[in-house]
């Protein structure tokens, strides 16, 4: 397989994969967001938060209120991720691999990224918002379903399934990561008013868990009441969820393994696991989280600097995508 | 938007399915009566399901203009065009024999030169070509063959019959619209299939890749074939693609190539890896900064050498545009009874070369009555479309002509035949022509039909998609069908 053919497939992954992320998590505090008191500490801001654009939000929006960060998420073409950026990157990655990536695959990135261009006007207000994502939502998982029932399991389909594995263990990574800012006693902040009242903080983990879809597997598997003890450690460490940053990397290895020159990609990705698998998250939920999971995201993009450097070209690496 | 055949004038011109107002031609009957029996609704339904299929499918092709490069949809109309299995017998002969001969032009061209010294072209038209290569000189591709796929471009005049307008021997474009065309007939108007027995065109891309895995240097089972093209923003990018998805080609830019022994290697995820055919969509002079255009990002370095060499198939060969040059198109007759001793099945346009000082005259006092062509455009750029010029315009070409006379050839303005186009107020006749594609290797194959063009604006000759023309699926169709 071409170099520059993997690395556009590999993009196609990780572009829809955060399409389908950013969708499902605007989804979820869009609900939530209904249901908090004024002033709590979480808000539409943790949005532009958990998605790493500060910096772009403020140089462009003054207020960070319902409306400016839907349309920063959805629909800015300033937001270099918002879902119709990502979902036209992806058509743009699927549309110079055609020749690859099954037919079907490709009219449904295609149809996907019309019925995004043409009906986002509609994702001003909630209740169509909601049906929009939840549209969006059901392409991407076709989609999926069409490259692992329609594609030979080949190099390029690997490829694709590294780029959703390390796009989703970082997803979650920033998900923990801006709950804990906000939920956890010890980073939230000492006086009373910055602390979320006791009834909100269960109903938030619950929030933060659908927004990876993790909820009933975690009603299953943890029998306690959520809690923000247990809701990290699932996200991070769960063997079996697929989201799970520890699942995510499994999965990461097992495709890695099917590719040649995999030693230095392999070595990145052991050190990355055994990071994910030896926290003590109790421990951590007490002091040190917040640094533990920076350095956790900058040994998951050590994992994207290994492909890049073992198996794409660097005449293409150069292109803009990130 | 019902259709009403008894409203539909051709006029003057060959109408390929309505012979005068109210009467479809012997095997158009059927589709005729069908059109006319549908509702306006279904119509319309039809149309909107055409060019949501063509959104779907994604089949487009890129419009440059000064706000960037646009994806645009490809232009349908969805009514087929017919021609009977008897009439496309001859003319598929007739070009499969045209493509021999200018094989044989172009292979003595760069090696004995004997049609110049026996004085049957003119030695004066190769020295002054601008798409002669003497980098190509000497070199013997496998079977001879130098341009191993050829779009020839087909126009009936009002008498029915078909001309060679033009041999497009470089990197002719448009077979993947012509199979894609098909598809889209066939979800619109699947009913009709069961009423003609239609000859599949299905088959091209496995000719194709038989055609190029035979020019293989490596006797291979499974020698590897690229298609190369010039990347994303080039107009065909959609067709490159979809011949390499179709053979199960990789589809390789300039960049993804290297050239290391003489030996043309493409870099793959597993490290470098040998490539023996290259079906390359770039321009000559791109192909190779070290003996072309120095700055072409597009090509790859040492490419010439390596097919010089012959480690590297090259389809088509660089210097087969030596024969598609418009003023060495007068002489194709001359070839294939030089080169084949046989007649000609397909007649050229009467044509008129500027070099020629009678001719030249001729041309230059009759120019509102002439098109006159650049002997090395494509596209239906730089040309004059002398009934349709304004006096000042014909000045300043005439001054063109003068300066360069090697470079012009005028034809007279052939009444092109028309098709009924379904628009706002049902169908209209629009001016269409043919282009069917030829490949030739160890064997030769002709696409049952080819693709048809049409310039969508009424009274329009321009069928070009880069100036707004659309297309038609073309059946060929057994007659006597029920």
């Amino acid at each position: 397989m071409l170099s520059r053919v993997a690395e556009r497939v590999y993009w196609l992954g990780r572009y829809l994969e955060r399409a389908e992320n950013s969708a499902r998590l605007l989804n979820v505090y869009s609900t939530l967001l209904l249901d908090l008191p004024r002033g709590a500490k979480i808000g539409w801001h943790t949005l532009v938060e958990i998605t790493g654009s500060r910096a772009d939000f403020d140089e462009k929006y003054q207020v960070t209120d319902e409306r400016s960060v839907n349309r920063f998420l959805i629909a800015d073409p300033k937001n270099h991720s918002s879902i119709l950026n990502s979902l036209s990157m992806a058509r743009e990655n699927a549309r110079t691999t055609r020749e690859i990536i099954p037919a079907e695959a490709w009219e449904q990135i295609n149809n996907l990224y019309l019925f995004a261009r043409e009906n986002v006007g509609k994702a001003v207000t909630r209740g169509p918002r909601n049906q929009f994502l939840q549209e969006i939502i059901s392409y991407c998982q076709q989609i999926t379903g069409l490259f692992a029932g329609a594609m030979s399991h080949n190099s390029g389909y690997n490829f694709i399934r590294i780029a959703r594995s390390l796009e989703r263990a970082d997803m979650t990574t920033r998900i923990v990561d801006v709950g804990s800012v906000a939920l956890l006693p010890s980073l939230a902040g000492k006086s009373a008013s910055e602390q979320v009242p006791e009834p909100y903080t269960n109903m938030i983990w619950m929030s933060v868990l659908r927004s990876l879809s993790a909820y009933q597997m975690y009603r299953q598997h943890v029998l306690d009441r959520v809690n923000g003890e247990d809701v990290v450690t699932f996200l991070l460490q769960d063997a079996q969820f697929p989201r799970s940053v520890v699942h995510s990397l499994h999965k990461l290895e097992s495709c890695l393994q099917t590719l040649p020159n995999n030693e230095a990609a392999l070595q990145q990705l052991a050190v990355t696991r055994a990071l994910a698998i030896d926290a003590t998250i109790p421990q951590l939920l007490q002091k040190g989280l917040l640094e533990y999971i920076d350095e956790l995201q900058v040994e998951i993009a050590g994992i994207h600097a290994r492909i890049t450097d073992t198996w794409f070209l660097p005449a293409v690496s150069g292109q803009q995508q990130s | 938007m019902r259709i009403d055949w008894k409203s539909y004038n051709p006029g003057a011109f060959y109408d390929e399915l309505i012979s005068s107002p109210g009467h479809a031609r012997k095997p158009g009957r059927i589709l005729a009566k069908y059109l006319g029996s549908l509702k306006s609704e279904d119509l319309q339904q039809r149309k909107a399901a055409a060019e949501l299929a063509i959104k779907a499918m994604g089949i487009s092709f890129t419009v440059y203009s000064e706000a960037g490069n646009i994806d645009r949809e490809w232009p349908f109309d969805i009514i087929p065009r017919i021609i009977t299995e008897t009439q496309w017998r001859q003319t598929s002969k007739g070009l499969e024999q045209r493509l021999r001969a200018l094989n044989c032009f172009i292979h003595d061209i760069y090696n004995d030169q004997k049609i110049l010294k026996d004085k049957v072209v003119p030695a004066e038209l190769i020295a002054k070509s601008a798409n002669f290569r003497k980098e190509c000189v000497g070199m013997k591709p496998r079977f001879d063959v130098w341009a191993h796929i050829c779009g020839t471009d087909l126009i009936r005049d009002t008498d029915g019959r078909f001309y060679v307008l033009e041999d497009n021997l470089r990197v002719p474009s448009g077979v993947s619209y012509m199979l894609e065309n098909r598809q889209v007939t066939k979800r619109v108007f699947p009913e009709l299939f069961e009423n003609y027995n239609i000859q599949p065109i299905t088959e091209y891309t496995a000719q194709l890749f038989d055609t190029l895995a035979a020019i293989s240097p490596r006797p291979l089972d499974y020698p590897e074939v690229v298609v190369l093209t010039p990347g994303i923003y080039n107009s065909a990018y959609f067709e490159h693609s979809f011949l390499a998805q179709q053979m199960g080609a990789e589809l390789v830019e300039g960049g993804d190539l290297v050239v290391e022994d003489d030996c043309v290697y493409m870099r793959t995820i597993n490290g470098l890896s040998r490539v023996d055919v290259i079906y390359r969509r770039i321009d000559d002079l791109f192909l190779d900064p070290e003996v072309f255009h120095p700055d072409s990002v597009l090509g790859v370095r040492g490419l010439m050498r390596a097919w010089l060499k012959g480690n590297v198939a090259l389809a088509n060969a660089p210097g087969a545009g030596v024969a598609d040059d418009k003023v060495i198109y007068t002489y194709v007759p001359a070839m294939i009874k030089y080169y084949l001793g046989e007649d000609p099945i397909l007649e050229n346009v009467p044509s008129y070369l500027c070099i020629d000082k009678k001719q030249c005259k001729y041309v230059l006092e009759n120019l509102d009555k002439l098109v006159v062509k650049p002997a090395n455009e494509s596209g239906g750029y730089g040309m004059l479309m002398g009934p349709q010029a304004s006096k000042k315009e014909r000045d300043e070409f005439a001054l063109k002509i003068k300066a360069n006379p090697r470079n012009y050839m005028a034809q007279p303005l052939i009444g092109l035949s028309t098709a009924p186009v379904l628009g706002e107020r049902g169908a209209e006749p629009r001016h269409i022509d043919l282009r069917p594609f030829i490949l030739q290797g160890k064997s030769s194959y002709v696409t049952p039909g080819g693709l048809t063009r049409v310039a969508m604006v009424k009274g329009s000759y321009v069928v070009n998609s880069s100036q707004g023309g659309g297309s038609k699926d073309t059946w060929i169709v057994s007659e006597g069908e029920s």
